[in-house]
């Protein structure tokens, strides 16, 4: 039985076969098309649609900007050279970039702003960036002091001025700091508040009479365009995190006095539009001041904006710290280290790091809320669009205009979001 | 030689103030506390210095008064003989039926838009993420600017649809015009009305209420349904066939109540040298409703997809081993899971888009902001009242929306024993 059995096997093959390539369908773009576009009936549904929707905005946007027309100085004159085809109208923004960069500001101080946007992103670049020498720090120091004076002209003394206030409160702290600590945190405060509020204003008038040194002063009422909304913006993105902490920190404080005044602002502010915000600051805050002060409607809206991007930053810093486990809190008392210690050299990093995303979100936000100035009578790009419509020349332009309008927001606020992606992997530091 | 510490409190010294971190808090209270005050009443007394040289006071007599301007949208009646308080309502109730259709609309939006971005389909989840990315980085207002000028300057004026070779024509079979004064769409009308039913403030159609009332009685008939159907199943192991009943008990108790009040719709017709007839929605509330559903669309689709993608790969894994198939498994184990993580932040984009709606200002839609806040509050001068009460409402509905958030997450949270 068994010896027939051994006979059965008639043939054993000895060598390899050549490897064969697999089936065409199990391979290369063939099986990507397959697994992703048409894996099952629903599927070749969506493509289909998809592929359909992409048809149809390359038909339509393919010729429209193919047969963009850059030199019209009109609508009608571009409607003219068209002659019925579908193109794109930039010649509005060829003909309106300046106003819609600057608003009205003078024309022969366009330099002013330019470098003032440029340094801006010199003294960004050390925050944003490790690789920058951290001595362009000091340059981000002064920038502010820098770019007032750049943007709104009049002479130097003002912004220096200023800036002593800070240098006084150095060394208000340095000098004070040999009789006991809390003393010198006392003084640091004090001295540059009644520096500024005794000293730098008559000094400012004794020095821009006796040495005016200066370039033209120019009103905040002729800001206007990209230029206005990256004031803003940048200003309050740079206020609002300190304001947004100190917020969180009090609404987690033990003290319930502190505590209760910071959740009741928080939700105050979170719960109303900004728009109303920003009309009690154009009607109401005048009511608020002493009678007679007037004071710029740029800086209301810088404190408004401020404010309520704080709120919602401080609701942001909230979730990191709630975020990060009871032990740290405990770490950090057994170290022994006082209250301010403890955040700064434990807590805070931490809660930041978790929190990165939600705060890049609140600047995304605060960027695209300035946009609201509008209602308020300050000419940010969109109120620009608006006069560029009444104009009899452009009247009747939607697309081209909104669509830079557009593309400009979208080109700062998608930088900043990939900006954050980029610093969360940057400050990873599990393994997974 | 024991080392028996200093009795604590046995004498207290001034300097224990700043130094024992036990009197220390309270010290800082103090302080605040007196800083706050001497603040506050420099800005009560800077407004009433600043209202006595205006010569005026604060008052809310105003709101008893005659109006005397007209609003365009109105849930409720109202003329312009109405009071500024009545002018104040209407604007509120149209501030809230904007905020509830977009969310209603913007919640659908982004969950297909974060389900699909989701989605294997690479066409597909490309055209998704250039979606979101493309409406979460252009500022809201630009894009209720940008839709209220195509609704109004490209689409065609009511006489583009006259005559025999009309430039433009109705859409979905002569039932919608879509023309720059608005949209016309087809209304329903109760032959044999029931009348309305007066609540003092509000007058509500009692056609309306009857159906309500008859959705709600079939919801409860097929849920009685279900529950018996599951018994039996429970005792005998088959369950009934209920498909039909279900049906039946949905559909047929809705029909007879719109049968008997002769409901049929009406079609906007060219009269003149306008639409009339049917129902008439403003290019402001459409520009609103667009582009408030397309922006917080895009929201709520990262929040979807952050919610789907939070929920580990091993609970679907764990789920098909069990044997469920992928629609149960989405139903069963993922969704419910997913929903703890979605809706406190798609709550929160609920709030934003009802403090959202103000921004109707840019087309003249006229909610709370526009009557309260605008008219009423150049009319009668009371800049102090009007802003007041304007962010008091404002705030209640917030602190109703975030009140409600909190119930539910309490009652969706992780017990953890």
């Amino acid at each position: 039985m068994s010896d027939t059995h051994s006979n059965t096997v008639a043939y054993v093959r000895k060598t390899m076969l050549t490897e064969q390539a697999p089936p065409s369908s199990q391979v290369g773009a063939v099986r990507w098309v397959r697994e992703n576009l048409f894996s099952g009936p629903l599927n070749t549904i969506l493509t289909l649609l998809g592929v359909l929707c992409v048809y149809y905005l390359g038909v339509h946007l393919g010729p429209w900007f193919a047969n963009s027309i850059w030199n019209a100085g009109s609508l009608s004159e571009c409607r003219e050279i068209l002659q019925g085809a579908s193109g794109a109208c930039w010649g509005v923004i060829k003909d309106r970039w300046h106003q819609l960069l600057f608003g009205f500001y003078p024309q022969d101080a366009y330099w002013r702003p330019t470098i003032a946007f440029f340094l801006m992103i010199v003294a960004m670049a050390p925050i944003l960036f490790d690789a920058v020498p951290r001595k362009v720090l000091w340059f981000s120091a002064v920038f502010p002091f820098l770019a007032f004076w750049l943007l709104w002209g009049g002479t130097i003394w003002l912004p220096l001025l200023a800036l002593a206030g800070f240098v006084i409160g150095y060394f208000a702290f340095t000098a004070l700091q040999k009789v006991s600590a809390l003393a010198a945190v006392i003084g640091a405060m004090v001295a540059p508040v009644l520096w500024w509020l005794f000293f730098a204003g008559p000094l400012d008038e004794v020095l821009s009479n006796a040495l005016p040194i200066g370039i033209k002063h120019i009103q905040s009422d002729e800001f206007g365009g990209f230029m206005i909304s990256i004031i803003i913006g940048v200003t309050g993105i740079a206020l609002s995190l300190p304001i947004g902490i100190l917020l969180a920190l009090g609404r987690q404080s033990d003290m319930p006095l502190v505590k209760w005044i910071c959740v009741g602002f928080i939700e105050f502010i979170r719960g109303v539009p900004l728009i109303t915000l920003l009309f009690t600051a154009s009607l109401l805050l005048n009511y608020f001041l002493p009678p007679g002060t007037n004071f710029d409607i740029v800086l209301r809206v810088i404190i408004m904006v401020t404010l309520f991007a704080a709120a919602y930053m401080a609701e942001v810093v909230r979730g990191g710290f709630a975020a990060l486990p009871r032990g740290q809190y405990e770490a950090a008392d057994a170290l022994g280290l006082d209250y301010w210690k403890a955040q700064r050299l434990i807590l805070l990093p931490q809660a930041l790091k978790i929190s990165i995303p939600g705060i890049v979100n609140t600047f995304i936000g605060l960027f695209k809320d300035t946009t609201l100035v509008v209602f308020i009578g300050i000419l940010d790009p969109i109120g620009l669009s608006n006069a560029i419509r009444a104009d009899s020349n452009w009247n009747g332009i939607v697309w081209e205009l909104y669509g830079f309008i557009a593309l400009c927001f979208f080109i700062f606020c998608f930088g900043m979001s990939r900006y954050s992606q980029y610093l969360e992997g940057k400050l990873k530091t599990d393994h997974r | 030689m024991a080392t028996t510490s200093e009795t604590p409190g046995s004498s207290f010294r001034l300097s224990m103030l700043l130094y024992d971190t036990r009197y220390r808090s309270l010290t800082i209270q103090v302080i605040f506390m007196f800083l706050m005050t001497i603040g506050f009443w420099w800005l009560v007394d800077n407004t009433l210095v600043n209202l006595a040289q205006k010569g005026k006071d604060i008052g809310f007599d105003f709101l008893g008064a005659r109006a005397g301007y007209d609003i365009n949208q109105r849930l409720v009646d109202y003329t312009n003989d109405s009071t500024h308080a009545r002018a104040w309502i209407v604007g509120l109730l149209n501030t809230l039926i904007l905020a509830v259709c977009a969310c209603v609309s913007a919640t659908v939006l982004g969950v297909i838009a974060g389900v699909l971005r989701l989605s294997k389909n690479w066409i597909v989840s490309k055209l998704m993420s250039i979606y979101v990315e493309i409406f979460r980085n252009v500022p809201l207002l630009l894009w209720i600017i940008v839709i209220f000028a195509v609704l109004t300057e490209i689409t065609p004026a009511p006489n583009a649809f006259r005559g025999e070779n009309a430039t433009s024509s109705m859409l979905l079979f002569d039932t919608v015009a879509v023309t720059n004064r608005g949209t016309y769409l087809p209304g329903p009308l109760f032959e044999r009305s029931l009348g309305d039913f007066d609540l003092g403030i509000v007058s509500v159609s009692t056609n309306y209420l009857v159906l309500l009332l008859v959705i709600i009685g079939s919801v409860m008939g097929y849920r009685a349904l279900q529950r018996n159907a599951t018994a039996v199943q429970e005792a005998t192991g088959d369950r009934p066939v209920t498909w039909w009943k279900s049906a039946l008990i949905i559909v047929a108790p809705m029909l007879i109540a719109l049968i008997a009040m002769g409901f049929h719709l009406e079609y906007p017709e060219l009269k003149g040298f306008n639409f009339t007839g049917g129902s008439y929605l403003r290019n402001s509330f459409i520009a609103m409703w667009l582009a408030l559903t397309l922006y917080t669309g895009a929201f709520i689709a990262e929040n979807v997809r952050a919610g789907i993608l939070a929920i580990s790969k091993g609970q679907s894994e764990a789920a098909f081993a069990l044997g469920l198939r992928p629609n149960r498994t989405m139903n069963l184990v993922i969704l419910p899971q997913a929903l703890r993580v979605i809706i406190p932040p798609l709550i929160s984009q609920y709030l934003n888009i009802t403090k959202n709606t103000s921004l109707a200002i840019a087309v003249g839609y006229m909610d709370l902001r526009a009557t309260l806040g605008g008219i009423t509050l150049n009319q009668t001068g009371r800049e102090l009242e009007c802003m007041l009460l304007m962010m008091m409402t404002y705030l209640i509905i917030s602190l109703i929306i975030s009140g409600v958030m909190n119930i539910y997450n309490n009652s969706v949270k992780l017990k953890e024993r």
